[in-house]
C-alpha cells in the first residue's frame, strides 16, 4: 500500500516535470519524420541507461546482502559476462543504431523519385533570419523570421550567415545546424502536421542571441500554395488616405534605405535596402523582431519608437525623434502590409 | 502596581505600532486616505482586473512594449508613461477626468481623444478595454 502512493508520487512528478515537454518548441513533441526517430533514440538511451543503473544497483546491493552467495560465485564470470561481454555487445548495437538513425533523420538522401523538395535559403545575422522561398520555376519570395512550409513534403533549408556562426534549430522538427560565414549548410526538414512551432538560434551570437527566434507554420499543400502566390504580389497599395499618409512617412522617414517594400522601388525616397528584413508583408507575420513582440499596431509602434530599449544592441535605431502622428501613421501602413 | 502597569502599555505600544504597517492596498481601501480619483475596479461595468491581466500579459497590443505595467512580467517599455498608481490618477493622459468611461475609451482608440497622441489605436477591442482598465484600477501604490 504505502508502495503503491510512493509510485503514485513519483509518477506525478515525472508527468509534472515532462509536462514542459510538450507544445510550440519541444524535442520530445515530434511534429516531423526526423524528430520522430531523433526522440526515439533518446527515449531508447534514457530506458536503457535507467534499467541498466538500476541492475547495477540491484548488483550492488546482492553484493552487500548476500555476502556468502557472491564469496561462492567465482568474481572472473561476472567480469568477463557483465564487464566485457554486456557492455561490448550493448556499444556494438548502439554503434549501429546510432549511424542509421544518422541516415534516418537524413531526409535529404536517396528520394529522388518523389516529389522534389522546396528549396528556401535562410541567412542568419544579428539578431534576425531572412527566408528566401525557390518557386521551382526559378522565381524566390523573400521575407523574414518565420518559415511557412507545406506538410508532408520535404523542404531543403540552404543555411548561410551574414556576420557570425549561428544555429537554425527546430526542435520539434530536427536537430541543429549550424551557419557558418563563407559556407552554406543544408538540412533537410518535414512537417507531418499542420500547425505553429517556435525554432530558435541554438548557438550565441551575440547580446541579442536570446531575441534570435522563429516561427515555423506548416501549411496543408493546397494552403500554402496560396500563401506563396500572396507573398509574390508587390505590397498592398493603400487607399485609404491615413494609410497614404503613412505609407509617405514611411519613405520621408528613411526607413526604405534598410527595408525592401516590395512596389516601391521607385522614387528619392526608394524602399531598396538590404540591411534589415523585407517588410512587404509584414502585417501578415506572426512576431516582430524575429520573436521579441506579437504582431500588431501597438507593438509596430513601440518598436520603431524603441527598438534599441526593447532589444538593445540590434541594428535597428529607435526612431523617437518621428512625431507621435508620424509613428502611428506609420504603424498603421505597416500593420496594413498583409 | 507594575503588574497593572503592564496591559495598560502593551495597549499603548499596539496602539503607536498601529500607524506602521502599509494597510491593504485594495480597491476597497477607501476610507483612510480617499484616493484622488473614486475609480474603482468594480465600477468599471463589466470588467474583469483577472481578464484584464491575462490580456496585458499576452502582450498581443503592445502596452507592455510601450509602458512599464505593475504586476505583468516583461511590460517595461518606455516609450509612454508607467502606468503605476492608475487607479488613483486624477486624468488620464492628461487629458480626460479618469472615470473608468474616460479610461476605457482612452484604451481602446486614444486618437478619439487627442490624433496627435504616440499611442495608437491598438485594434483592442471594448470589451478587453474593459478588463484592462479594470486591472489598471486595482494598480494604487506608486513605485
Ligand atoms: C506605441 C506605444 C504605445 C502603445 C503600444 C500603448 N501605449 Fe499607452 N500610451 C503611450 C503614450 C506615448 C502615452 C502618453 C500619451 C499621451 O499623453 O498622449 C500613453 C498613455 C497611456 C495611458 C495614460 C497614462 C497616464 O499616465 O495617464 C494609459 C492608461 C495607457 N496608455 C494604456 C495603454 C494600454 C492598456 C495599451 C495596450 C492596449 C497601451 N497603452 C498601448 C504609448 C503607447
Amino acid at each position: 500500500m504505502r508502495g503503491r502512493h510512493v509510485l503514485g508520487a513519483v509518477l506525478a512528478l515525472a508527468a509534472l516535470a515532462l509536462a514542459g515537454c510538450t507544445g510550440q518548441q519541444a524535442v520530445l513533441d515530434p511534429r516531423g519524420p526526423a524528430a520522430a526517430h531523433l526522440a526515439e533514440f533518446s527515449w531508447l538511451l534514457f530506458w536503457g541507461g535507467a534499467a541498466i543503473f538500476a541492475f547495477t544497483m540491484a548488483m550492488l546491493a546482492i553484493g552487500l546482502v548476500f555476502t556468502d552467495w557472491t564469496k561462492r560465485t567465482p568474481p572472473i564470470r561476472l567480469v568477463v559476462w557483465l564487464g566485457l561481454a554486456f557492455p561490448v555487445v550493448t556499444l556494438l548495437a548502439l554503434t549501429v543504431y546510432t549511424a542509421a538513425v544518422g541516415r534516418w533523420v537524413d531526409l535529404g538522401r536517396g528520394q529522388d523519385g518523389g516529389e522534389p523538395p522546396l528549396r528556401v535559403d535562410v541567412v542568419g545575422q544579428q539578431y534576425w533570419w531572412e527566408v528566401t522561398y525557390h518557386d521551382g520555376q526559378g522565381g524566390t519570395v523573400t521575407s523574414a523570421n518565420e518559415l511557412n512550409i507545406p506538410v508532408g513534403r520535404r523542404v531543403e533549408v540552404h543555411l548561410a550567415s551574414r556576420d557570425v556562426i549561428h544555429s537554425f534549430w527546430v526542435p520539434s522538427l530536427h536537430g541543429k545546424m549550424d551557419l557558418i560565414p563563407g559556407r552554406t549548410n543544408t538540412i533537410t526538414i518535414q512537417a507531418d502536421t499542420p500547425g505553429v512551432i517556435r525554432g530558435q538560434c541554438a548557438e550565441f551570437c551575440g547580446e541579442q542571441h536570446a531575441l534570435m527566434a522563429f516561427f515555423v507554420v506548416a501549411h496543408e499543400s493546397a494552403a500554402f500554395e496560396a500563401w506563396l502566390a500572396a507573398r509574390r504580389q508587390p505590397a498592398r497599395v493603400p487607399e485609404m488616405p491615413d494609410l497614404v499618409a503613412g505609407q509617405r512617412a514611411f519613405l520621408a522617414a528613411g526607413c526604405g534605405s534598410c527595408h525592401v517594400v516590395r512596389g516601391l522601388a521607385e522614387g528619392p525616397y526608394a524602399a531598396v535596402g538590404q540591411l534589415g528584413p523585407d517588410l512587404t508583408h509584414v502585417g501578415s507575420r506572426l512576431s516582430l523582431a524575429a520573436g521579441t513582440l506579437p504582431n500588431g499596431v501597438g507593438p509596430l509602434a513601440a518598436w520603431i519608437a524603441d527598438a534599441q530599449d526593447l532589444k538593445p544592441g540590434n541594428r535597428m535605431p529607435s526612431f523617437h525623434h518621428l512625431d507621435s502622428e508620424t509613428l502611428t501613421s506609420i504603424a498603421r501602413y505597416l500593420g496594413s502590409l498583409e | 502596581m507594575a503588574r497593572r502597569g503592564m496591559p495598560i502599555l502593551a495597549a499603548a505600544l499596539s496602539w503607536a505600532l498601529a500607524g506602521c504597517g502599509e494597510g491593504p492596498a485594495t480597491a476597497n481601501n477607501t476610507t483612510g486616505d480617499l484616493p484622488r480619483s473614486h475609480a474603482d475596479p468594480q465600477a468599471v461595468a463589466g470588467g474583469d482586473a483577472a481578464r484584464g491581466r491575462a490580456v496585458l500579459a499576452g502582450g498581443t497590443y503592445g502596452c507592455g512594449a510601450c509602458h512599464a505595467i505593475p504586476g505583468i512580467d516583461g511590460a517595461r517599455g518606455t516609450v509612454g508613461p508607467p502606468l503605476h498608481a492608475m487607479g488613483l490618477r486624477a486624468y488620464v493622459a492628461g487629458r480626460l477626468p479618469n472615470t473608468p468611461g474616460n479610461l476605457v475609451t482612452w484604451i481602446e482608440n486614444p486618437r478619439l481623444v487627442d490624433p496627435r497622441s504616440a499611442m495608437p489605436a491598438t485594434g483592442i477591442t471594448r470589451a478587453e478595454a474593459t478588463d484592462v482598465a479594470a486591472y489598471l484600477y486595482t494598480l494604487r501604490t506608486l513605485p
